[in-house]
């Protein structure tokens, strides 16, 4: 398939390949973070996360009507002010769903399963019935849109390099929080030995509502930034569910580093393989590898060394 | 849902009503002039005379079905259908019926789910023994209720443009299969832009992979080349290694039959890279008005689509169902190619009723071929014996606003040909 190109068109073609794999891999981190807190952390097999990503896409939605409506100076950074919105609402959701369902099934991790799958198909029946059955437009500021050019050939999308730069920034944000910070300490803890967390004096039952709500709300998150790569429909949560729990089952589920790395070959193998194979041969090929690594493997990628 | 809600008589043309009413009364009159006056009609075509088979026919009533998902996935596609369905009913019902009968309707929910849409189907056909049904929109879901309607002898007036390799006695194809919008476009686009080398791309099931079929040997039989062919799973969002793909081969076509969630996907991402659709040709086969809602018409402004039917048409027939359309469901709604399809569906079924003097179904389906639709937003439409539809092919230019610009239309009607010989 290359004959006929110079070696700077391959190059360049190259690089921006390379590219694509890195937006893809900040795009699974994207997605996969906030599962990771909830199912690595709490073991809480939450089927619902796709909806609560599109319930900050919905945020950017409304947000974006009202803010070019009401006040269109500011529009061109409306983007942050949806972000920040769309994680208290996909966070608020969170915690008053850890109050009234998930905290009765904590020991029952296969019945949070059923209870989520429900919840999700709630969500997106309420989602079609208040934003109607089709989907969305969301209208991005300009300077979302379009590439940059950083040489003749090569050119980056700028949604991409934003995508890659919220990844990186929240990244950060939940390792200080989970690994640095006193209340992640208490997480740790009481997902280690609740019992014991609990005689020690941390209130466990505040720790799991706001463990859950800060995943939720990363999700909010997630899916507000891929309003500018996909569709905000009532049911465009399920295009991401399959892939999110690949990543974070694969990487091994309670650890945030495993998540990363996993998220990593996954999106480097599939975004070489879409270049070199079709499309559909690359998933298969992606899918077949996750699953013969996880028989050899089945605890994932990384494992945290904890005492039983 | 209940039907009562659409045989109030509401008026729907939106003439002045002085006007509407001198208009009703020379239509009342017209029967009268030729054969009979109006009220006798239900009695000069005694029940038992127009329905030999138990179908749920009284002297003032006629029930028929819609099937179409209003929950799940596919409920986004689904809905301009059944809007399209009802509304046609209410118009066909404020005429006066059909054969002097009150449509009344009973709406079904196939819940984006084959197994639910063949269930529904059998309810619809042996407890409600409703006289027609319009609905279906996937592959799929035709296929799951095709033996529901031939076993139980049942008529289904299906709306999707789809892949054609089908044919029944039981189903009028009243959206084009695949050739009819194919060989047209492909056609222009290498008159008019010069093409030479195609790259196709779709998502991966049965409807782009017979289209791509069609199309990439009609390319090859004019010396053309493919340099690219690709599909990826239904729901894929990421399409950026492709969109490094397209940029390497430089085709002088994109040529894009990608569906639902993916689509979206896919012009945002292009966008992104850098692809400006102004520069780079791009056909689509699957992006109608409706798509452009949820895409947004920024993202793909440039593009051509290559439909049987745009909301932008300019005829007289067009302008009455927009308005009459907007009027029903609200000025923001849009229409698009395969509802405007679903609105042909109820007409043909009253215009065949008419034409066998008989509800019944096997007469009906005999008596369907060369059944003429003046009417019909997309111009004119006949019925062919296979049970689809002669209808024109035309491109459209895809405007920022959503709307699409029609740049071509065929002359002549395209004959339906759901079985090519030399594609297959």
């Amino acid at each position: 398939m290359f004959e006929g190109y110079s070696l700077a068109e391959l190059g360049s073609i190259f690089a921006m390949q390379g590219f694509a794999g890195l937006i893809l891999f900040s795009v699974f981190v994207l997605m996969a973070l906030g599962l990771a807190i909830i199912f690595g952390q709490m073991g809480v097999i939450n089927m619902a996360h796709g909806e609560f990503m599109i319930l900050g896409a919905y945020v950017t939605y409304l947000c974006s009507n009202v803010i070019s409506s009401t006040v269109p100076a500011l529009f061109p950074a409306y983007f942050f002010i949806a972000m920040i919105l769309a994680f208290f609402a996909s966070g608020a959701l969170g915690m008053l769903v850890e109050w009234g369902m998930i905290r009765f099934l904590y020991r029952r991790p296969l019945d949070t399963l059923l209870a989520t799958w429900g919840l999700s198909l709630i969500l997106q029946q309420v989602f079609r019935s208040v934003f109607g059955a089709r989907e969305v437009g969301v209208v991005l500021p300009d300077w979302l849109m379009g590439s940059v050019a950083v040489t003749d050939t090569i050119e980056v999308p700028i949604n991409g390099l934003f995508v890659m730069a919220l990844t990186i920034a929240i990244t950060v944000v939940i390792y200080t929080v989970m690994f640095r910070s006193r209340w992640g300490q208490g997480v740790r803890a009481v997902m280690q030995n609740r019992v014991m967390a609990g005689a020690v004096g941390i209130n466990t039952e505040k720790v799991d509502r706001y463990t859950f709500g800060l995943g939720c709300g990363i999700a909010g998150v997630a899916g507000s930034a891929f309003t500018m790569v996909g569709s905000t429909g009532p049911t465009s949560g399920q295009l991401y569910i399959v892939d999110t729990f690949l990543v974070v089952v694969f990487g091994g589920a309670q650890s945030l580093i495993g998540t990363i790395a996993s998220a990593f070959t996954i999106s480097q193998a599939q975004s070489t393989m879409e270049f070199f194979l079709s499309g559909s041969t690359a998933k298969v090929l992606t899918l077949l590898t996750v699953v013969v690594i996880l028989m050899l493997r089945p605890q994932g990628l990384f494992v945290l060394k904890v005492r039983r | 849902m209940s039907s009562d809600k659409f045989d109030a008589g509401k008026p729907v043309g939106g003439l002045p009503s002085p006007l509407r009413r001198k208009l009703l009364l020379g239509m009342a009159a017209l029967p009268a002039v030729g054969l009979l006056p109006r009220g006798a009609l239900a009695q000069a075509l005694p029940t038992d005379a127009v329905n030999t088979t138990k179908l749920a026919v009284t002297d003032s009533t006629v029930k028929v079905g819609i099937l179409h998902s209003t929950t799940g996935t596919m409920a986004i596609s689904e809905t301009g259908s059944v809007q399209a369905e009802k509304l046609a009913i209410a118009q066909i019902n404020e005429m006066g019926g059909v054969l002097g009968r009150k449509i009344e309707v009973i709406q079904e929910d196939g819940a984006s789910d084959w197994p639910t849409f063949a269930e529904k189907a059998r309810k619809l056909l042996v407890e409600d023994k409703v006289a027609a049904v319009f609905g279906c929109w996937t592959s799929a879901s035709r296929k799951a209720v095709l033996p529901v309607f031939e076993q139980y002898n049942g008529m289904l007036y299906y709306p999707t443009f789809y892949e054609g390799l089908e044919q029944s006695k039981n189903v009028i194809y009243t959206g084009q299969e695949a050739t009819q919008q194919i060989l047209a476009g492909l056609d222009w686009v290498t008159k008019e832009k010069g093409a030479k080398s195609f790259f196709l791309i779709g998502s991966d099931y049965i409807w782009p992979r017979t289209s791509n079929k069609i199309a990439r040997k009609h390319i090859e039989m004019k010396g053309q080349k493919v340099v690219g062919e690709e599909y990826f799973p239904l729901g894929h969002t990421q399409f950026n290694s492709v969109i490094n793909k397209i940029k390497l081969t430089k085709p002088d076509v994109i040529y894009a039959s990608v569906v639902g969630g993916s689509n979206v996907a896919f012009y945002k991402q292009m966008k992104a890279a850098g692809i400006d659709l102004n520069k780079q040709v791009l056909m689509t086969i699957s992006v109608t008005e409706d798509e452009m809602l949820g895409i947004g018409g920024e993202n793909i402004a440039g593009a051509y689509a290559c439909m049987k039917y745009f909301q932008s048409l300019q005829n007289p027939n067009n302008e009455k169902f927009v308005a009459a359309f907007k009027k029903m469901w609200g000025a923001n709604s849009v229409i698009g190619d395969v509802t405007q399809a679903g609105y042909l569906g109820p007409w043909l079924w009253k215009l065949t009723v008419e034409k066998a003097q008989s509800f019944d179904i096997d007469k009906i389906a005999a008596a369907s071929n060369g059944i003429e639709f003046t009417g019909a937003p997309e111009g004119y439409v006949r019925v062919h014996e296979n049970h689809h539809l002669w209808s024109k092919t035309r491109v459209g230019r895809a405007r920022p606003d959503g709307q699409f610009d029609v740049v071509y239309e065929t002359a002549d009607l395209i004959e339906p040909n759901p079985f090519p010989k030399g594609y297959q």
